[in-house]
């Protein structure tokens, strides 16, 4: 950058023809990426791989490796560690179990909410506060969302708001994250709570783009309201449901605060999910070869979904 | 200037028996718009109640019931910023985000700018590596960098954190930012280049300028991730009288366990900044949410 006073003029007269490599524009452009991509090569790149080695080792407390033991992690991983995954019991329990019942149930209940809510919203006066309230809790931490839920789900009707509901109907209050078969769920839809307000955003600035002018005209052809979503907005927001769900699957994947905070996995291992599973072995157990493989794991969940967004990227590039 | 709009070429106005089927036909709407406008609203105003109810009401009553003879106080917030020690861990997370936001915008603008007006060799290959990069879990990196900042002395420290989150950071604005700068009308480039203006020249006082929604989208973005943070809060602030807001709410909890007064409070310090950004900057928040969908 200390080229910055070099006078006269630039890129014009080039003269002889170099590769591009030697001329001063390619110089240029280097240094000003330098800085981006050395932090990116020394504390992402490097990282990457130091894990992808490190899943192939045992490790001692201060995290060097002291012996090889080739697949021996993944192996106990996927047959032997009954908390990750047990195939024994029906139906399946463990971790990676708990984490595809998010992936199935927080993905799709947060869709179906988010479109409900930007398809119902348009049609009323206030459709810009129902909105602003059902978006709120995207701005605010995995942590604060946790406590709110805490709050609703305790167990004294005079204090947790959801056992105050259910015994005016004459139920019992439920533990409802205290319990093995009601954890999940109950953590799932805190989480759903948190997210719904993204998928409403996108899907609701989708269906504004829609033509009114279309829709009128179904309309006076005697289309039904159903039809109109049927037929109409849904084939059109095919793209703007898949950006979504690429976003909530990639949050289930990496998914982690909301669990340590509001259950810590608990009770028992009932709540565990794959990065937490990877953090406890990690940095409770000690065992950071082991952990490197969840976390590798991890990443082979996610590449798939990454290999679908370059290639919109790259769809998006030729069109644009 | 959507009312003047509508007095000229509005519809005409519907006659009260049209106006009574219309209301009819949208009750099931309205209702069922209620009842999410409660199920969302309730659990926020729950705890937002509580946090201003003393320790003694709180286990006598329930916050609903109280909302008819409400005790108000402000003591709870007292005794969590002074005796549990929330002030100090709101100065830590300031001082966690404001470089970890400022450092990565910084960064991600400079490349952002090569990547789309200066030619350079492998300049799309490398372009889409970082884009990939902006996929890999943190969860790839956690043992690796504390291993690197305990050996550079910067584990007990700010240091580490202000780094991890800069480098995990730049992919998704450099892909935001870069997007943008593209949009930039190319005459207006082109005249600063004939014109003798440097890259750096043409940066700072062309593409910057130009930019400013771009910048604040991404910033407030990478501000209010950092600010929620709790996992690489976890492992690279080791010393306890860095931990952010996060941490310490956390620590509340297992602390005090059902005392709801300081939890709720807590829980409140730690929503104050993210509320404020999002009711301050809501345009940009979203926009930068939008486009930061690919994180």
């Amino acid at each position: 950058m200390s080229s910055t006073a070099v006078p006269g003029p630039v890129g014009r007269p080039r003269g002889r023809r170099l590769p591009s490599i030697f001329r001063r524009s390619g110089w240029q452009g280097l240094a000003f990426i330098l800085p981006a991509v050395a932090f990116l090569a020394v504390l992402v790149v490097y990282p990457l791989i130091y894990t992808i080695v490190l899943s192939f080792g045992d490790t001692n407390a201060k995290l060097n490796i002291v012996r090889w033991v080739g697949f021996d992690n993944y192996k106990t991983l996927l047959t032997e560690d009954k908390e990750f995954l047990d195939l024994d019991v029906f139906p399946p329990t463990g971790a990676l179990i708990n984490n595809l019942k998010w992936v199935v149930l927080y993905t799709s209940v947060s869709l179906a909410l988010g479109l409900l809510i930007a398809v119902l919203a348009v049609r009323v006066r206030y459709e810009s506060f129902i909105k602003a309230i059902v978006f709120i809790p995207m701005a605010i931490s995995a942590t604060a969302v946790a406590i709110i839920w805490r709050f609703v789900y305790e167990p004294d009707p005079d204090l947790g708001a959801l056992n105050a509901f259910i015994t005016t109907f004459g139920a019992d209050p439920i533990s409802w994250i205290g319990r093995a078969d009601t954890v999940n769920y109950a953590l799932i839809f805190a989480y759903v709570w948190a997210s719904t307000g993204f998928a409403m955003v996108v899907l609701s600035a989708a269906l504004k783009g829609i033509s009114e002018e279309v829709i009128e005209a179904a309309r006076t052809d005697g289309a039904s309201e159903w039809d109109i979503f049927r037929r109409i907005q849904l084939p059109l927001l095919s793209l703007p449901i898949a950006v979504v769900t690429v976003w909530l699957l990639i949050n289930v994947i990496k998914l982690f605060d909301i669990i340590y905070v509001l259950t810590g996995g608990g009770p028992g291992n009932a709540s565990e999910v794959i990065a937490f599973t990877m953090y406890d072995q990690t940095f409770q157990n000690g065992e950071a070869g082991y952990g490197a493989a969840v976390a590798v794991v991890m990443l082979l969940l996610i590449i798939p979904i990454m290999v679908f967004n370059i290639r919109r990227f790259r769809s998006e590039r030729v069109t644009a | 200037m959507a009312t003047a709009e509508a007095a000229v070429s509005g519809p005409p106005r519907a006659s009260i028996s049209e106006r009574i089927v219309g209301f009819i036909t949208r009750t099931p709407v309205h209702l069922a718009l209620l009842l999410i406008g409660v199920v969302w609203l309730v659990p926020t105003v729950g705890l937002a109640v509580t946090s201003f109810r003393p320790r003694s009401d709180i286990q006598a009553s329930s916050w609903w019931s109280s909302l008819l003879d409400f005790h108000f106080t402000v003591n709870n917030y007292q005794q969590v910023l002074d005796r549990a020690g929330m002030s100090d861990a709101f100065f830590n997370s300031l001082i966690i985000t404001i470089p970890s936001t400022l450092l990565p915008l910084t960064l991600a603008a400079l490349a952002a700018y090569a990547f789309s007006w200066i030619s350079f060799p492998f300049r799309d290959t490398i372009f889409l590596i970082i884009v990939a990069l902006m996929i890999v879990p943190i969860q790839m990196a956690l043992v690796p960098l504390l291993r690197l900042f305990r050996d550079w002395g910067i584990a007990d420290w700010y240091g580490g954190i202000w780094l991890a989150h800069t480098a995990f950071g730049l992919p998704l604005g450099i892909f935001l930012l870069r997007n943008f700068f593209i949009t930039l009308p190319r005459d207006l480039i082109e005249a600063a280049r004939v014109d003798g203006a440097s890259n750096l020249r043409i940066f700072l006082k062309v593409v910057l300028p130009l930019s400013v929604p771009a910048l604040a989208s991404y910033g407030i973005f990478q501000f209010l991730w950092v600010w929620n943070d709790l996992l690489m809060a976890l492992i690279f602030v080791q010393n306890s009288d860095l931990w952010p807001m996060t941490i310490k709410v956390n620590q509340m909890q297992s602390q005090f366990g059902g005392e709801w007064h300081l939890l709720s409070s807590g829980a409140f310090l730690l929503m104050i900044v993210p509320l404020a950004v999002f009711f301050a900057l809501q345009r940009y928040f979203v926009q930068g949410l939008l486009a930061g969908s690919v994180k």
